[in-house]
């Protein structure tokens, strides 16, 4: 089945999609240049100019489904003109790019209303706020670019403003540290990107999605692998995916609306829409698929279990935000129709994430920036709305109906079954285990948290909610985790709108070795075994020091021994090769270059004292050069030379 | 006996050089009438007149392709352009000649027949106004050099070669300060310029005894003869080859190409600072006007197998140029051997015989002139009780004290070392993309390894400027008056936009790359 993609021009008032990715830069812009001036003011622009591009995104989404062809490509300019290399500074706004602006203009609003009040009482409110609306502008544009360079572009941006706002405290060392951990680990990640990009040019001569996305079929099976493997260490590497995973929970250094916005609804799930925008690329070759949907089904595993032995708050969200990624890459791992599925369950996970965060911000905000959740217990009396809403999001992140988890995951975990030999019990099984650990360090995590005994530290007498400017984001984020998954699930609607870009899904019940209906009961099933044991065993509390524990939670403890693996095989001798450079270039290069310096000098000197100031001895140098030009003008004539 | 017929003359073509040399005539007159008070306003509104009503002539005679005054003068292209270039480097030259507030009576001598280091020479130092002679000899300069890109045979050259360096040895002399060194170095200049003029008229006689060696032909030194001769001669002709190498000879060394360059530190150093400007800008771009026209009309035929030669000429230049300005301690002598490399790669220039490689050497002239006459504005701007404090020692920490002034020079210099956005970037590669499409490869190679060499004497200075402590004897940048000012923004102004938007000068060198034959 031979598809041509092909993009209508922009007419109308979507020719000014381009201000979605303006208006939050100019304000970032506007903050970082005016300095302390904006202080007073700063957040309030950094909100607006958030909430205008909402308003925007959404009027342009209203535009789009008026449209027959479902798509608008502008090219704004000539950006890259080298050669054969033409690369636009365009834009295309269709379906997936479409529903991604409404994400991350509509959580993005939330949560920088939220952060006005979070970052009330620190001195950098204004920067932060120039950092977010950096981000959010960089995010638009690589969701909204229309190629590759475009994305490539977005892709920096982000991990940029991701870096800067990881380390925004850095004057800990921890936060500092782990930003230097977050960029390093992206710079694998976004190479791997990068050569991928180069591939694409090498190949197929251009960057353009559409002219990729035809020309596919032209390029032999392994360069299809190749290509699709360095894009998948690209999105592996921005979404915490197995190898690269280590960062992410670090990146909880970071406040917490960053950790909420960049580091849980929006940003780490820039992979996903890498692969799904690159959708002809992967469905291309069945090997890539299978590579995907290993790294997906082992990630996820791994995040659960990491997420299930973990005390600190925000890290357990983070490991859960990994885990959670890995059934997205399953979803786009397994091609047809789960590319949706994969897109439905990263906009449901933007809401539910987002709203699990920002209530952890708020029990943080309550509790002193304790993260511990040995040490909380029993806030569902003192912090009701926080309670209430955050229930929200851990009933739908464990997928019970009717909830969004319910509707975004489950059919995920269906897809996973739906292959014909024996991996799909291997994928199936591991999302079905997967679903089940979920439900049980969500409900762990609750349950510390919210109920059982008080074990606050002494310093602790009244917790208070949090004002009322982060609660109504909070509330608004519960009511989306309730009624999100259902919503785009009913009667196919985000599915069928995402067709266009994401092919038709495949007609009919594949041939599983599962029915539906068996799958359904089952994670079902799981989930609330799980959901039941954690409670059953948490709902008196906990010891409040670490317990000496079996191997497996030990483990887990140390994030199943990845760091110690980055440590041996990359860091050991990363620092030995640069020891070995570093010797290399002060004894050889620098050697060289010294001397070549010293030689040029001594040179220079001894030349110097021919130019005695004496008119004679110019004379004769005049004379002399005289002579030997002649000489040669004679020996060219003579045929001696040339 | 036939009948002496006199050649017809194209006014019109021929007015730039006329007004130049009429407006000579006339400072000599505003000398001898005008009272002394006025003498120097008159003098230098009149030179700048001059040189703005020149100018107008050119643009105006724009499309003119002519040979006229018999053989003796070609009006075309490169000669408009060059003619062009001269007067607009002319002109801020003369701003820098004519600025009194930096120096109080300029950087004139008063009296030249006063004996230096004596007590009246003392007394002339402090400050009364200085000769304004100069721009009489300024005019005639520059009426030489116009004639000099023009003229379209070897005697014609010689005689404006002679008319606009007679005036440049008697304005080295005329330095207010240090008049021992300035004294020495016209001394010099003169006794060498002679030395090498001998050689350009014997490589004359030479080139007339083999046209007169071809049979069927009248013999001449115009360059059709010339071309006309090389073409179709028997074979054996030393008396050519021999006649080019001293030619070559006598324009190499006002361009300072290496080994003729010897004079260049000497008289670069001891010249007051704006007659050095002066010479760095204007003397090059004459100077390699005439070897463009010689090698492109008048030998070209000589199937460029001179090319080995000049090119080892232009390497040694380059890398006598870069090697020796890596050790100099005077930023006078460091700017005389740049202006020495930057002959080396002028030469790389007209050794690419393709229009693109004519055009590229003009843009080069043009765009380093401006260059270079900022960066001698600003010399002159350094400054203590003394005069210019030129040793580089004294202009440690000078950013501290003169940030704006340290800032420009900074650019000028990162211009000369060819960094992108200035001007130094886009000349260099309008001189060796051609010379590489030539097949030069060899000399865009050591036209690039001797820039890197460069770029260190020009960093060490920025270093110095920027990042050493302001010492008891860093003297203070003198702010200018309006004049110094002027030339030091336009040729700052110009090195950015040539640097920036090089396209509308580069178009205009294309157009006019084409000499008339």
């Amino acid at each position: 089945m031979e598809e041509t993609v092909q993009y209508a021009g922009a007419t109308g008032l979507l020719g000014s999609v381009w201000l979605l990715v303006a208006i939050p830069l100019v304000s970032a812009a506007i903050l970082l240049l005016l300095g302390r001036r904006a202080d007073r003011w700063g957040h309030w622009l950094g909100v607006a100019a958030i909430g205008a591009a909402f308003v925007l995104g959404l009027t342009f989404f209203f535009q789009l489904r008026g449209l027959e062809n479902k798509s608008v490509e502008l090219s704004l300019w000539d950006f890259i003109a080298v050669g054969d290399l033409r690369v636009d500074f365009g834009l295309l706004f269709d379906p997936l790019a479409a529903v991604f602006v409404l994400l991350i203009t509509g959580v993005g609003f939330l949560i920088h209303l939220y952060a006005v009040e979070y970052m009330a009482h620190d001195e950098g409110r204004r920067r932060f706020f120039a950092y977010f609306n950096l981000f959010v502008a960089a995010m638009l544009l690589l969701v909204l670019g229309n190629n590759y360079v475009m994305l490539y572009f977005g892709w920096e941006g982000v991990g940029l403003a991701s870096y800067l706002l990881i380390s925004f405290w850095y004057g800990r060392p921890s936060a500092a540290t782990a930003g230097k951990k977050a960029f390093l680990m992206n710079r694998v990640g976004d190479t791997g990107l990068a050569i991928g990009i180069f591939i694409m040019f090498a190949t197929l001569g251009t960057t353009q999605y559409d002219e990729v996305f035809n020309g596919v079929g032209s390029l032999t099976g392994t360069t299809v692998l190749v290509l699709g493997l360095l894009l998948l260490l690209g999105a592996a590497g921005k979404s915490g995916q197995f190898p690269l995973q280590a960062w992410l929970p670090d990146a909880m250094e970071g406040p917490t609306p960053v950790s909420a916005l960049i580091h849980a609804a929006t940003m780490v799930t820039a992979g996903v829409y890498l692969i799904a925008r690159s959708n002809p690329v992967f469905s291309a070759n069945s090997t890539l698929q299978l590579v995907v949907v290993s790294v997906g089904a082992l990630t996820l595993l791994m995040g659960c279990i990491i997420g299930a032995a973990k005390d600190d708050i925000k890290r357990v969200l983070a490991w859960s935000t990994v885990s959670q990624i890995g059934y997205m890459f399953l979803g786009v791992g397994l091609g047809g129709g789960a590319y949706a599925l994969a897109i439905i369950h990263l906009l449901a996970h933007g809401f539910f994430k987002a709203n699990m965060f920002l209530g952890a911000g708020s029990v943080m905000h309550g509790m002193k920036d304790q993260v511990d959740i040995r040490r909380f217990g029993g806030l569902s009396k003192h912090m009701k709305i926080t309670w209430l809403t955050f229930m929200m999001g851990w009933l739908a992140i464990i997928g019970l109906p009717p909830l969004s988890g319910y509707f975004s995951k489950e059919p995920i975990i269906a897809s996973a079954f739906d292959r014909e030999d024996w991996t799909a019990w291997l994928f199936g099984g591991a999302a079905l285990l997967g679903a089940g650990l979920t439900a049980f360090y969500m409900t762990r995590l609750f349950v510390l948290t919210f109920h059982g005994p008080k074990r606050w530290t002494e310093d602790i007498e009244h917790p208070h909610e949090s004002p009322k400017l982060m609660t109504i984001p909070l509330i608004l984020l519960a009511a989306g985790s309730v009624v999100a998954g259902g919503l785009m699930a009913w009667n196919d609607g985000v599915a069928s709108w995402l067709s266009p870009v994401l092919g038709e899904e495949a007609a009919g019940e594949a041939h599983g070795v599962l029915s539906h209906t068996v799958i359904t009961i089952l994670s079902l099933l799981v989930t609330v075994l799980g959901a039941g044991l954690a409670w059953f065993l948490f709902r008196t509390g906990t010891a409040t020091a670490p317990q000496p524990a079996g191997v497996l939670v030990t483990a887990a403890r140390r994030n199943l021994y990845a760091d110690a693996v980055n440590e041996a095989v990359f860091e050991k001798p990363g620092i030995f090769l640069t020891r070995a450079l570093v010797f290399l270039d002060n004894r050889g290069i620098d050697g060289l270059v010294n001397g070549l310096a010293a030689a040029v000098g001594g040179g220079s000197g001894r030349l110097r004292r021919m130019q005695t100031g004496f008119v004679r001895s110019y004379a004769t140098s005049i004379l002399a050069g005289v002579l030997l030009v002649m000489a040669a003008f004679l020996a060219v004539q003579a045929g001696w030379l040339a | 006996m036939t009948e002496l017929k006199l050649p017809s003359l194209d006014y019109a073509a021929l007015a730039p050089i006329l007004i130049m040399l009429g407006t000579a005539l006339l400072g000599v007159l505003v000398e001898a009438f005008v009272p002394r008070r006025s003498r120097h306003l008159v003098q230098l509104t009149l030179a700048l007149l001059a040189v703005l009503a020149a100018l107008t002539m050119v643009v105006l005679s724009a499309d003119d392709r002519i040979i006229t005054a018999g053989q003796a003068l070609a009006v075309d292209g490169p000669t408009l352009f060059l003619q062009g270039a001269i007067l607009v480097l002319a002109a801020m030259a003369l701003l820098l000649i004519g600025d009194r507030s930096v120096e109080r009576g300029g950087a004139f001598v008063a009296q030249a027949a006063v004996t230096a280091e004596s007590a009246d020479d003392r007394r002339q130092a402090e400050g009364r106004n200085g000769l304004t002679e100069v721009y009489p000899l300024t005019t005639f300069a520059i009426g030489g050099m116009l004639i000099f890109v023009a003229a379209n045979d070897l005697l014609t050259m010689f005689i404006a070669l002679e008319v606009f360096s007679l005036p440049l040895y008697l304005l080295c002399a005329l330095a207010r300060r240090r008049r021992l060194l300035s004294q020495e170095a016209a001394m010099k200049y003169f006794l060498l310029g002679a030395y090498a003029s001998a050689f350009f008229l014997f490589g004359v006689a030479l080139i007339y005894g083999f046209t007169a060696g071809v049979p069927g032909r009248a013999a001449g030194v115009d360059f059709a003869t010339i071309n006309a001769a090389v073409t179709e001669s028997p074979a054996s002709p030393v008396l050519l080859f021999a006649g080019m190498a001293l030619l070559s000879i006598g324009l190499l060394f006002k361009a300072a190409a290496a080994p003729f360059h010897v004079w260049t530190p000497d008289v670069y150093q001891g010249a007051p600072t704006p007659v050095t400007g002066f010479m760095a800008a204007c003397t090059k771009v004459a100077a390699f006007g005439a070897l463009l026209r010689v090698f492109h009309v008048a030998f070209a035929d000589a199937g460029w197998d001179f090319t080995p030669v000049l090119g080892a000429v232009a390497v040694l230049t380059m890398l006598i140029g870069a090697v020796l300005a890596v050790t100099q301690t005077d930023i006078k002598r460091l700017l005389a051997y740049s202006s020495i490399a930057n002959a080396g790669y002028l030469l790389v220039g007209v050794l690419a015989p393709s229009r693109d490689g004519l055009s590229g050497t003009m843009f080069y002239l043009v765009a380093y002139g401006f260059s270079v006459l900022a960066a001698f504005a600003v010399v002159t701007l350094v400054r203590d009780a003394d005069g210019e404090a030129t040793h580089l020692s004294r202009w440690a920490g000078l950013g501290r004290r003169s940030p704006f002034f340290a800032g420009l020079f900074t650019f000028i210099l990162l211009a000369f070392a060819g960094i992108p956005l200035t001007s130094g970037f886009t000349s260099k590669f309008a001189i060796f993309g051609p010379a590489l499409e030539e097949g030069q490869a060899w000399l865009v190679i050591a036209g690039v390894l001797t820039s890197m060499v460069l770029a260190f004497p020009y960093l060490r200075v920025v270093v110095m400027m920027w990042l050493s402590e302001p010492g008891e004897s860093t003297p203070t940048v003198t702010v200018p008056g309006g004049l110094t000012s002027a030339a030091l923004m336009i040729g700052v102004v110009a090195t950015l936009v040539l640097g920036v938007a090089p396209a509308p000068l580069l178009d205009l060198a294309a157009g006019a790359a084409e000499f008339v034959r």
